[in-house]
């Protein structure tokens, strides 16, 4: 092993998090080092006009994630199963290479809720005890919404996100999610068009009393100069974002806010095809010295630094920490340890319409376009008597009509031959979704650790998964799904599937890459990993990003709270850290 | 599919040490925004010519049966004529056949729970290979001998129903798995870009009314909900826009 000279910083990974704490600690006069362990991507080069488009390359054959063969995770639903490889990709997709999963994300740019934060103490406060499921493992976040509201806002103005406020410094607006925590200003873009589907949704859901608002979206709807000055372009609704980097620099990625100006930034370097191995740790245990990491040659370099930042994607944030010895592993015999604990996922379900007198053109879309309603989001609604906790939004979307994947036809159609053939053809353009994005909750027996038989290709332990849905995200799934199947028969559905979320967790069905917890945040060190700023509780100079920090995940995606999060910690390094390096934010 | 990629990536580290760029040889050090003219990594087109993995008795099932799934009626060309096992052929010929890129270090154990997905230790062109084969016994056991081109739609039909409700499988043959492996690849090949070899001169993409690679919808949103009325488009453009007897 080689040793290179010193770095003040190196960052594993440049997806959304590596590349924003890149910028923030760059432009505060530190010499960074960022190792991604994929490939250089950009916008000309890898999702080019003429090559994007490709529904077999890229959704099918996955090209922008990952190989299985580089990494994956082996997968059960409960400790006393043997967890089993996923050889391919279904469930999630993690991505892999320069922007990360901000390259192939759809776009979807939520708050979480203010109660989403302090959850255990506000169920607690309004429901009692007795409301939390069993074998939960439910814990408040550490930070309050107050506090992360700045940072929101940070990113969305980065990105660009097109929406509409509902609640700006307490005053409800017209048109928005009056719902929402408040935020100090309206979304920098308005909200994208929208499509037939949320026509119908809309109108639908406003005769049954419900609050529909337009989805918040890293899709642009016009024109947009950030403040680092990266301009992206209107999005032009081409239904190749989910999977797809965008080819018209019109959704929000590393590539299409910040890179332009990290990657000139005197201070900044990247090396790509650089799979670090783990943490180098002091004698003491106390500090972490830098990283090791493998090139695409298998040479094995030592990187010294000052700061380690973990940025990549939340599994594999959680295997470096276990590798390296950073916190106490979680075991679940005895329920102690922290690292690994609290991983948690998303609960969807959707509700399938067929027409007979509508063209929806769904193939027209954008991966955040749609109408949402809160109504039965979180806590907004009162969970007395409804045996679960959490909640989810409900969507009107068309981001979509790829049709290797995308064409349903009603129940009692054969799977071929000259009737499938017809049906496909007459449901094609004639079929929408109304979908919801659910919160699932923290469980004892729901975590991660270090498989005991299979191996990466550079001969380390995968990362198993423990996991399965629980009856409480059951029970959620089953009350939001009923009240969506009345906004279908409103918008004027002939036939109506419904298709709640059920256990057992499968890895095969593509369900949602919002991967949660294992590094979880809090204010206790018997009870979390990181501290509210995701500082390490055990190694002060180690930070570990992204949503490995979820103590139990919402019914939003993931990724505006990881960026305001990442900002909230960038702030704290900047401002506090760096004052007194070495020492914690937060005394346990 | 990824072959030019990875050629490409790999010719970028060969080159960094000699152009002076990288501090660390192996590592591609990037300082600024790369940039090279024409850089671009396009898909590996699928040619016209012989199968390049089927024999011939495989070919001719396959083309057999994809027919049977996407039959010839009034809608339509059928799997064949839409170049459904063209498509298949090429990509077993390809890294999609070869496993390229996915984890296949064992154990195998025998009963994986459903849950846990794909667990074969064969690549998807040792499985066509092993499930033809058993395929083609089962058939001729069946059906007097006879091979799956010879049977009549109706035998096939029944043949393929059998395969598809799990009845046919025993341990010497998976019949399910086979089954699954062409129903899936057939319905990859009709409705994939035409690049790939399926879905020639876009008929699935006709047959539903996708626009395929427009990539530019503005012009929809404007007015929600009404018929589109221009012609779909592939990453090979149109078949029109080429020489009679050409590809695409």
């Amino acid at each position: 092993m080689r040793r290179l000279p010193r770095k003040d910083v190196v960052i594993v990974g440049l997806g959304w998090t590596g590349a924003i704490m890149g910028h923030e600690l760059c432009q505060a006069g530190m010499q960074v080092v960022a190792l991604e362990r994929g490939p250089w991507r950009d916008t000309a080069s890898d999702f080019n006009v003429g090559t994007a488009p490709d529904e077999l390359r890229y959704a099918i054959r996955h090209e922008l994630f990952i190989r299985t063969a580089q990494d994956t995770v082996t997968a059960r639903n409960t400790p006393d199963q043997t967890a089993l490889p996923m050889r391919r990709w279904g469930s999630f997709l993690p991505g892999n290479g320069v922007g990360g999963s901000g390259v192939h994300w759809n776009g979807h740019t939520w708050r979480f809720l203010p109660s989403d934060l302090n959850i255990r103490t506000h169920y607690k406060e309004r429901y009692g005890e007795g409301i939390f499921p069993e074998n939960h493992m439910i814990q408040d976040w550490g930070i309050s919404y107050d506090e992360l509201e700045p940072y929101y806002d940070r990113f969305e103005y980065l990105c660009g996100i097109a929406g509409q406020a509902g609640n700006i410094k307490g005053e409800i607006q017209p048109g928005g999610n009056p719902f929402e925590g408040w935020r100090q200003r309206g979304y920098p873009t308005p909200p994208l068009k929208m499509q037939l589907t949320q026509d119908l949704f809309t109108k639908a859901t406003t005769e049954l009393g419900m609050h529909p608002f337009p989805m918040p979206a890293a899709n642009m709807s016009q024109a947009y100069t950030n403040p680092l000055g990266v301009t992206q372009a209107p999005c032009t609704y081409c239904g190749f974002c989910e999977r797809f980097g965008c080819a018209n620099y019109s959704k929000s990625s590393p590539q299409t806010t910040i890179l332009p100006v990290l990657m000139r930034h005197p201070g900044f370097e990247a090396r790509t095809e650089c799979e670090v191995m783990k943490v180098l740790m002091s004698a003491d245990g106390k500090t972490a010295t830098g990283v090791t990491y493998i090139d695409a040659q298998g040479q094995e370099w030592e990187q010294p630094a000052d700061l380690v930042i973990l940025a990549a994607y939340q599994l594999w944030n959680v295997r470096l920490m276990l590798y390296s010895g950073i916190g106490k592993p979680y075991d679940v015999s005895t329920g102690e340890g922290v690292v690994g604990k609290n991983y948690a996922y998303q609960a969807n379900s959707s509700v399938n319409g067929f027409f007979d007198d509508k063209r929806f053109n769904s193939w027209a879309g954008a991966g955040a376009l749609g109408m949402t309603c809160d109504d039965y989001q979180g806590d907004v609604f009162d969970h007395t008597g409804l045996n679960f906790v959490g909640g989810a939004n409900i969507n009107g979307t068309t981001f979509h009509a790829r049709p290797i994947s995308a064409r349903p036809v009603p129940p009692g159609t054969p799977r071929w031959g000259s009737a499938w053939k017809k049906a496909t053809r007459d449901n094609y353009n004639t079929t929408t979704n109304v979908g919801s994005q659910g919160s699932v909750m923290s469980y004892r027996d729901c975590y991660l650790d270090l498989d005991p038989t299979y191996k990466d290709r550079l001969g380390r332990p995968l990362l198993r998964m423990t996991f399965d849905f629980k009856p409480n995200e059951e029970r959620m799934s089953a009350f939001v799904t009923d009240k969506m199947v009345p906004i279908m028969r409103a918008m004027g559905a002939k036939q109506i599937v419904a298709s709640p979320k059920k256990g057992p967790w499968s890895v095969v069905p593509y369900q949602t890459t919002h991967n949660t917890g294992g590094a979880i945040m809090g204010d206790n060190p018997r009870t979390s990993a990181v501290n509210k700023f995701q500082q390490t509780w055990d190694v002060p100079n180690v930070f570990v990003l992204g949503a490995s920090a979820f103590p139990q995940n919402a019914g939003y995606n993931p990724t505006g709270t990881v960026g305001a999060l990442a900002y909230y910690a960038a702030d704290a390094i900047k401002n506090e850290y760096l004052k007194r390096p070495g020492q914690p934010l937060v005394q346990a | 599919m990824t072959t030019p990629r990875g050629t490409r990536r790999r010719f970028l580290f060969a080159t960094t040490a000699l152009m002076g760029l990288a501090g660390t040889a192996g590592a591609r050090t990037i300082e600024g925004l790369p940039w090279t003219s024409n850089e671009v990594y396009p898909p590996a087109e699928a040619r016209p010519g012989p199968w390049l993995f089927f024999t011939a008795d495989e070919g001719a099932a396959i083309e057999a049966i994809v027919d049977r799934l996407i039959p010839q009626d009034d809608l339509g060309p059928g799997g064949k004529e839409a170049g459904c096992a063209v498509f298949i052929d090429r990509q077993l010929a390809g890294p999609y056949g070869r496993a390229e890129g996915v984890y296949m270090q064992g154990p195998f154990p025998p009963n994986p729970l459903p849950t846990q997905g794909f667990q074969s230790p064969l690549t998807p062109a040792q499985a066509y290979r092993k499930g033809l084969t058993g395929l083609a016994a089962h058939a001729a056991r069946n059906f007097g001998g006879r091979k799956i081109p010879q049977l009549s739609a109706e035998e096939l039909d029944r043949l393929l129903t059998s395969l598809e409700k799990r009845e046919a499988n025993s341990p010497e043959f998976n019949g399910s798995e086979i089954f699954d492996l062409i129903f899936n690849n057939t319905m990859e090949g009709f409705f994939a870009d035409p690049i790939y070899g399926g879905n020639r001169d876009m008929v699935a993409w006709k047959l539903i009314g996708f626009p395929g690679t427009r990539y530019d919808y503005r012009d929809v949103l404007a007015k929600p909900g009404m018929p589109y009325g221009i012609p779909p488009v592939s990453l090979l453009g149109r078949s029109e826009w080429r020489r009679p007897g050409g590809r695409g």
